[in-house]
């Protein structure tokens, strides 16, 4: 019985934390879709996130929705504004110039988050208090049932949203074929900053659900949280949306079980054997795309 | 004809560079020796040394190669603690050790560099940078956890090894730095070299051209990492105690700025800017809060607005600097030209 409530709480605690990863390696797989950079800036976004929420529940006192929208819009306008002042001047730089410029940006963020805020966590009020229901012994946190619905919900809607409506459409033809896309009257800067902005709210959603399981903030919370979501991408293929799913998910419950048997210490390291024997084995990813090189 | 003449010889050009370098090296020392240099500042220099090496030693694999690792002070924390663990159990006198421990510091990493190259290399780009990255985490990790998984005694994790004998001086740093640059600066005159490039240039040209991708990647990788390990040897007899922590992205990072900044491609440049990057921020203590700030602020800055660095793929060559001093045309002959030294090829 112990053994099996160990392991369903263990379960339980992986699909919470793959679900935050995913809909962060969501932000990532949409990014690198569409201009083919790796958005190193994407884990900081998170830390932004939990820092307006922060900022606007502990010191202004405010609603506890209002302080989750505030985070979402916060994340959404950064992503945005990031994508215009840094990436769109070097569009069409070498792909390394542009990376190093994600870097820098990350960089930036993390240590202007540090001066401002200082080095010390900042403690989070709980945004809500959820019952607890229990499956036999195991007590399964309301927190987890909320991020793991929520997650849930986001991905069915940025699928309807890619799927059905026209911008969806813009931003699957963009990138496919940047060029030809334009030449079909899609406004390509129009989609590349929904992009950013679709990218930035998902990071605002699971900025707010990691605050819910881990409730503080620091300065570098969001590199390691983006390093580890990014491997979910590239574990699920990066540039597939359900791939970006999986991956989170798979790595969320790889973490749980190398914890569940008495190995945290070596979780990170698992994760990047992981990203290393998935890039060596199948460099695409579960559900990625295999692509000729052109001479 | 009569501008051939103009032309110094080889032997001269190597012989008047070593004997500047020589001079350099025994006025500092004297300069520190005989405390001119206050102490404080003479830790400084030895610490931009340290740091000259670090970015040459990236400047082949990022400047040279065209590739972007991330996992640079991983390398580096394995040449430390390879000569850090060797130093500390070694019973043989330290002016013999001391040389064997920069040296097997430089080998294991150089060695870490093959197994972790062969694999990694095979991927490009973003994917590349991400492997290293991860490999970079992977050998922090373990060098925070091997001890109480297999019961060593050796790198003592996160307690930080301790009483490494404080053996770097200036004149071991600089010395390693005039080495090192050497080595890389023959290496890429060398044939070697010239493939080297060709492979940043365009791979599936090099590749047509007979070129072994695969061997010229990893000959340029390991390069990268075994001097990376010579300046991890001399960092841990710098400080007399490691900690993984000191070891992480950031640091990477941190290299890699010294790197762009100087101009990728350029061993003038990687010297200037790690000189530069060194020293500004000792010197102005009181600001050091925006260091960091400062550093990813220049980064964005400079990508955007000169994404090949500071100085480009320029190299500096005192002969030809003379050549062009004592020539009354200052035109320049076409042999002069292909021996330029430099990135370009």
């Amino acid at each position: 019985m112990s053994v099996f409530s160990t392991i369903l709480r263990q379960i339980i605690n992986g699909l919470q934390s793959g679900s935050i990863y995913a809909l962060v390696a969501l932000g990532y797989s949409m990014v690198y879709g569409i201009i083919m950079l790796l958005n190193f800036a994407h884990g900081d976004i998170i830390m932004v996130g939990a820092y307006i929420a922060w900022l606007c529940m502990a010191r202004f006192a405010l609603n506890p929705v209002l302080a989750i929208l505030f985070a979402i819009i916060g994340c959404v306008l950064l992503g945005v504004s990031i994508e215009k002042v840094a990436y769109k001047p070097l569009r069409n730089s070498p792909r390394i110039s542009l990376l190093i410029t994600a870097i820098g940006i990350s960089f930036l963020l993390e240590n202007a988050a540090q001066m401002i805020f200082g080095a010390g966590a900042q403690v989070i009020p709980p945004f809500f208090t959820v019952p607890s229901p229990s499956i036999g012994s195991v007590e399964i946190p309301g927190t987890a049932i909320v991020t793991i619905a929520v997650t849930a919900l986001s991905m069915v809607a940025l699928t309807l949203l890619i799927q059905k409506t026209k911008m969806g459409k813009a931003m699957r033809a963009v990138s496919e074929d940047t060029g030809a896309a334009q030449l079909m009257g899609i406004n390509i800067n129009r989609t590349i900053s929904f992009t950013f902005a679709i990218g930035s709210a998902l990071a605002g959603i699971g900025s707010v659900l990691y605050c819910t399981a881990y409730p503080q903030a620091t300065a570098t919370m969001g590199s390691m949280l983006g390093l580890k979501a990014f491997v979910a991408a590239v574990l699920g293929g990066i540039g597939s949306i359900p791939g970006a799913m999986i991956g989170g998910f798979a790595i969320g419950l790889a973490e749980a079980l190398v914890s569940a048997v008495g190995l945290s210490v070596w979780k990170d390291g698992v994760v990047f054997a992981i990203l290393i024997i998935v890039l060596l084995v199948k460099p695409t990813g579960i559900l990625g795309r295999s692509m000729t090189e052109k001479v | 004809m009569k501008q051939q003449q103009l032309r110094i010889p080889m032997p001269v050009r190597y012989l008047i560079n070593a004997a500047l370098f020589a001079a350099f090296l025994l006025v500092g020392n004297l300069l520190v020796e005989g405390r001119v240099i206050s102490s404080y500042y003479a830790k400084v220099i030895v610490l931009i040394g340290i740091n000259i090496i670090l970015t040459v030693s990236l400047n082949v694999a990022t400047g040279y190669l065209g590739q972007l690792p991330l996992g640079h002070a991983g390398f580096m924390a394995v040449g430390a603690y390879a000569s850090a663990i060797f130093l500390t159990h070694t019973s043989i006198p330290i002016g013999i050790a001391f040389p064997m421990g920069i040296a097997l510091g430089g080998i294991v990493a150089g060695i870490v560099g093959i197994l972790i190259g062969i694999p990694a290399l095979r991927l490009k780009g973003d994917y590349l940078a991400i492997i290293t990255l991860g490999f970079g985490e992977i050998i922090r990790v373990i060098l925070l956890n091997i001890d109480s998984v297999l019961g060593f005694k050796l790198t003592y994790g996160a307690a930080s090894l301790k009483n490494i004998p404080k053996e770097t001086s200036f004149f071991s740093t600089y010395l390693c730095v005039g080495i090192v640059c050497f080595l890389i600066h023959a290496m890429m005159k060398s044939r070697h070299g010239r493939a080297i490039l060709s492979v940043r240039e365009n791979e599936i040209a090099a590749e047509s051209c007979g070129i072994n991708l695969t061997y010229y990647k990893t000959l340029g990788f390991t390069a990268s990492a075994f001097f990376a390990g010579v300046a991890g040897a001399l960092y841990a007899s710098y400080l007399g105690i490691l900690n993984p922590s000191g070891f992480g992205f950031m640091k990477s990072i941190e290299i890699l700025v010294m790197v762009v900044l100087g101009g990728m491609g350029s061993m003038l440049g990687s010297v200037v800017s790690a000189t530069v990057l060194t020293a500004v921020p000792e010197m102005l203590r009181a600001f050091s809060d925006y260091r960091m700030i400062v550093y990813s602020l220049l980064l964005i800055v400079v990508m955007i607005f000169k994404p090949s660095g500071l100085l480009g793929q320029y190299d500096f060559s005192l002969s030809r600097t003379l050549e062009s001093i004592f020539r009354r045309k200052p035109t320049r002959h076409p042999a002069d030209a292909a021996n330029a030294e430099g990135g370009e090829a």
